[in-house]
């Protein structure tokens, strides 16, 4: 039989298929989609949304000061 | 353009449409609805702008309500309760939101052969804790037996009748622009626990239904004097339905702000698995409250100091625009239009 | 709830929205693929947040809505079939083909379920063996794992009495298809994130690169479409046609390799007939000739069925991005949720379905005005 394994929920837990996250451990948190995880969630990259947020903010205030260094950085993210 | 019509009002489907009956047409949603009005309503005399939780009647100079439902869940046993708490406290809920004093009930069982004898005890008994619980008698009763195989093993039919004091006048009619729209707690769990357990979902901490009786946080509104002008309670369909089915009685727009309609978090998470919105998972124990905007404060904290109600919030108003809708805003901030359920919630794949 | 919550943040989504609209400075039209994604947005109201320059349409990411007419016939015809058990997601039960829907089949009779997920269709099988099960095995390469999975255990358990009728669809021929009609005005394309969390995204860059159209992997919150909306528009604004991944927290370029690989090994690539679009070949998935005994076309006659569409029904129109549901003739009067023409209108996930759910209130303005 494939791996299974208990997921929560937000506090609800339902037995899962773990087949397609070999790497998954207690404690990870996984995307799951019809019974099966699918991926491990990355949670340094979970960040990134935000993080791009404050470069972008950042970038539009940089532009609103134009007497200010005008070689703004580039924004990360782009090569993904 | 006629077309713009059909947008609005119910779809104009026959009923001959449906040749037979789908499980949509006890769903609480559109299907539901349209099988009230165009089928029972007319046979029996009434008009659609009357219907409401119960029938208020003139009897004798006394103002009784009366109110009837049939319950047929499955499970017969769920977390936080079962189908004989679940038939009392319905009718005593239907009776509460005409604004009624809940006195007595009748309980018609219909029973499928081979039904375990220990389980009929212990609903019966749960009925009276229920009972007990919500200050009313069960006072007659019928009792059917039927063949296996066509039953789902228990069926409950309970009908109540209630006192309406004088000068008390609660529905869609009574609704006014302004109005705040209170809801007395966090929506979703009877949807979800009798789901889950169908389900077989286990919980580190169970959901349990939020059945309860709710005529004393109504009966301490209306006696504090607060200008209650509608009540619904959120059973099949939900919070969305309730609000629905009263803009649409009233031909009023209610407004509903989504981050204030309080969920919690397991709710929430046996939504996420199963694709459902909570907004339209049945409760048990819930009810909203359509007060006089000079009222808020005092409704809430009348609310709050009851056990049932503790978790009260205000979560819209209703507006003066005459759309007979409810629009929602959205939890980043945008607005869009909340529909009534045209069946059952199915649980959704992506 | 963690990792959901934070994502529909409506501080955060505001100063994207923001951001989108100092970026913006022409009009662009961007297009999501997935039913899911369609669903969040209208749900949300992200398109309200947007600047009017940007026009986002929705494109055949809603496996129900592509799944061809013959095919709900044919599910119909083996439901009616005694001693089966017709199991299926919930959303396929209620889309009509020719006469029927499988919620009629069950109202008649027919031994019709609904489940969470197709191993559960396998227990039922095990728990039936005097039963016929059938899963209805639709959607895009994000369910083919799992419908993989579920054959491959029933060949290793000995499971006989268990078929799939399978409607599996793939994403990039689609929208290669979209890309490479004539009157296509797609310039920029929000890629499905569960979609890639299967596939990986190799597959978009040659795509971009032929037709020079941005495509950004997003996921399904708030902040996810709106950052995906961002990125792209910044790539149309700076004249660069890149496949980038917003959905960073679950894709990865080379996607799920174990689910691929049981996928490659259960399934192999077909042509497809695509509801409202046509037949796009190697746009589809049919069960390898090693597992052909777990195919219900096999398992039952149900060669002879043809189908028969609404002649009135524009979803194939609305699917491909080239009308918006108010724009049909009958949304909202003919076709409603309760008397569904077509698959968009039945499905939660149906660009359909989804406006008349949130929108009619707009859509009534837009037709009155």
């Amino acid at each position: 039989m494939s791996r299974m394994g208990r997921v929560s929920f937000g506090g609800v837990i339902k037995e899962i298929c773990l087949a397609y996250v070999p790497e998954a451990r207690e404690g990870d948190w996984v995307v799951v989609h019809a019974g099966f995880a699918l991926d491990k969630l990355d949670e340094a990259e979970a960040l990134q949304v935000f993080e791009y947020l404050e470069q972008v903010d950042a970038l539009n205030e940089l532009d609103e000061q134009p007497e200010r260094d005008a070689a703004a950085p580039p924004v990360e993210g782009d090569e993904r | 353009m006629d077309d713009v019509q059909g947008l609005w009002a119910s779809c104009f489907v026959p009923i001959s449409d449906y040749p037979r009956v789908l499980l949509a047409h006890g769903g609480g949603g559109r299907l539901m609805h349209q099988l009230i009005e165009r089928l029972f309503v007319p046979a029996f005399g009434g008009q659609p702008e009357e219907l409401h939780d119960g029938a208020v009647l003139e009897v004798g100079g006394a103002r009784l309500a009366m109110t009837t439902d049939s319950f047929v869940v499955s499970p017969l046993f769920y977390p936080g309760g079962d189908i004989g708490s679940l038939a009392v406290y319905g009718t005593v809920n239907d009776l509460a939101m005409c604004g009624a004093r809940p006195l007595y009930l009748s309980a018609g069982f219909v029973i499928e052969e081979g039904l375990e004898m220990a389980t009929l005890e212990a609903v019966v008994q749960s009925m009276s804790r229920a009972a007990a619980a919500a200050g009313v008698r069960v006072v007659t009763g019928d009792t059917k037996v039927v063949d296996r195989g066509k039953g789902d093993g228990l069926y409950i039919n309970t009908a109540g009748v209630g006192l309406v004091r004088p000068g008390v006048s609660i529905s869609p009619q009574q609704l006014r622009a302004g109005d705040v729209v209170l809801l007395s707690g966090d929506v979703g769990r009877h949807g979800m626990a009798v789901l889950a357990k169908r389900e077989g979902l286990a919980f580190e901490s169970e959901i349990e239904s939020d059945g309860a009786p709710l005529a004393a946080p109504v009966l301490a509104l209306l006696d504090a004097g607060v200008r209650v002008h509608c009540l619904r309670d959120c059973t099949r369909g939900g919070v969305a339905t309730a609000l629905c089915e009263l803009a649409d009685s009233a031909r009023l727009e209610i407004e509903i702000v989504e981050a204030s309609v309080p969920v919690r978090e397991d709710v929430q998470g046996a939504c996420e698995i199963l694709g459902f919105d909570p907004l339209y998972v049945a409760n048990e124990g819930r009810f909203v409250a359509c007060v006089a905007t000079a009222d808020e404060q005092r409704a809430l904290d009348i609310l709050r100091s009851c056990e049932v109600s503790a978790g009260a919030q205000r979560i819209g108003q209703v507006t003066a625009h005459a759309s007979g809708i409810v629009t929602l805003r959205s939890r980043i901030g945008a607005r869009r239009v909340v529909d009534m359920l045209s069946g059952e919630q199915l649980p959704r794949i992506c | 709830m963690k990792y959901l919550e934070e994502y529909r943040d409506a501080d955060a989504a505001r100063r994207y929205a923001e951001a989108i609209r100092r970026i913006t400075q022409q009009p662009w039209t961007i297009m999501e693929i997935c039913g899911g994604q369609t669903h969040a947005i209208v749900r949300y109201g992200i398109d309200e947040l947007l600047p009017p320059e940007i026009t986002l349409v929705h494109g055949p990411g809603c496996p129900v809505c592509v799944t061809p007419v013959e095919l709900i016939d044919k599910a119909v015809a083996i439901a009616m079939q005694p001693g089966v058990i017709f199991t299926s997601f919930g959303d396929m039960l209620r889309v009509p083909g020719s006469s029927a829907d499988l919620l009629s089949v069950k109202a008649a009779g027919g031994d019709v379920r609904a489940v969470y997920s197709p191993l559960d269709a396998l227990k039922l099988a095990s728990q039936h063996p005097d039963r016929q099960v059938v899963f209805f095995a639709i959607g895009f390469e994000t369910t083919a794992p799992a419908n993989a999975m579920a054959v491959y255990q029933a060949k290793l358990q000995g499971v006989a009495n268990f078929t799939l009728l399978v409607s599996h669809v793939l994403v990039p021929p689609a929208i290669e298809a979209i890309l490479s009609a004539p009157e296509c005005r797609v310039q920029g394309f929000l890629a499905a994130g569960h979609v890639c969390a299967v596939m990986g995204y190799e597959q978009y860059e040659p795509l971009a690169r032929k037709y020079s159209v941005p495509m950004v992997v997003t996921g399904f919150e708030p902040l996810d479409l709106l950052q995906g909306i961002y990125m792209v528009v910044r790539q149309l604004e700076e004249g660069r046609a890149e496949v980038e991944n917003q959905y960073s927290r679950v894709v990865r370029r080379e996607g799920n390799l174990p689910a691929q690989q049981l996928v490659a090994q259960v399934f192999r690539v077909v042509d497809r007939q695509w509801r409202g679009v046509g037949r796009i070949p190697a746009s589809g998935l049919g069960l390898a000739p090693e597992y052909a005994q777990y195919d219900a076309e096999r398992r039952f006659d149900v060669s002879a069925i043809s189908a028969q569409e609404s002649a009135e029904c524009i979803s194939g129109l609305i699917l491909q991005g080239l009308r918006k549901p108010w724009e049909c003739p009958a949304f909202g009067s003919r076709c409603t949720p309760e008397h569904p023409l077509g698959a968009t209108m039945v499905s939660s996930e149906g660009a359909c379905a989804a406006y008349y759910r949130y929108r009619r209130q707009a859509a009534k303005e837009a037709v009155d005005g």
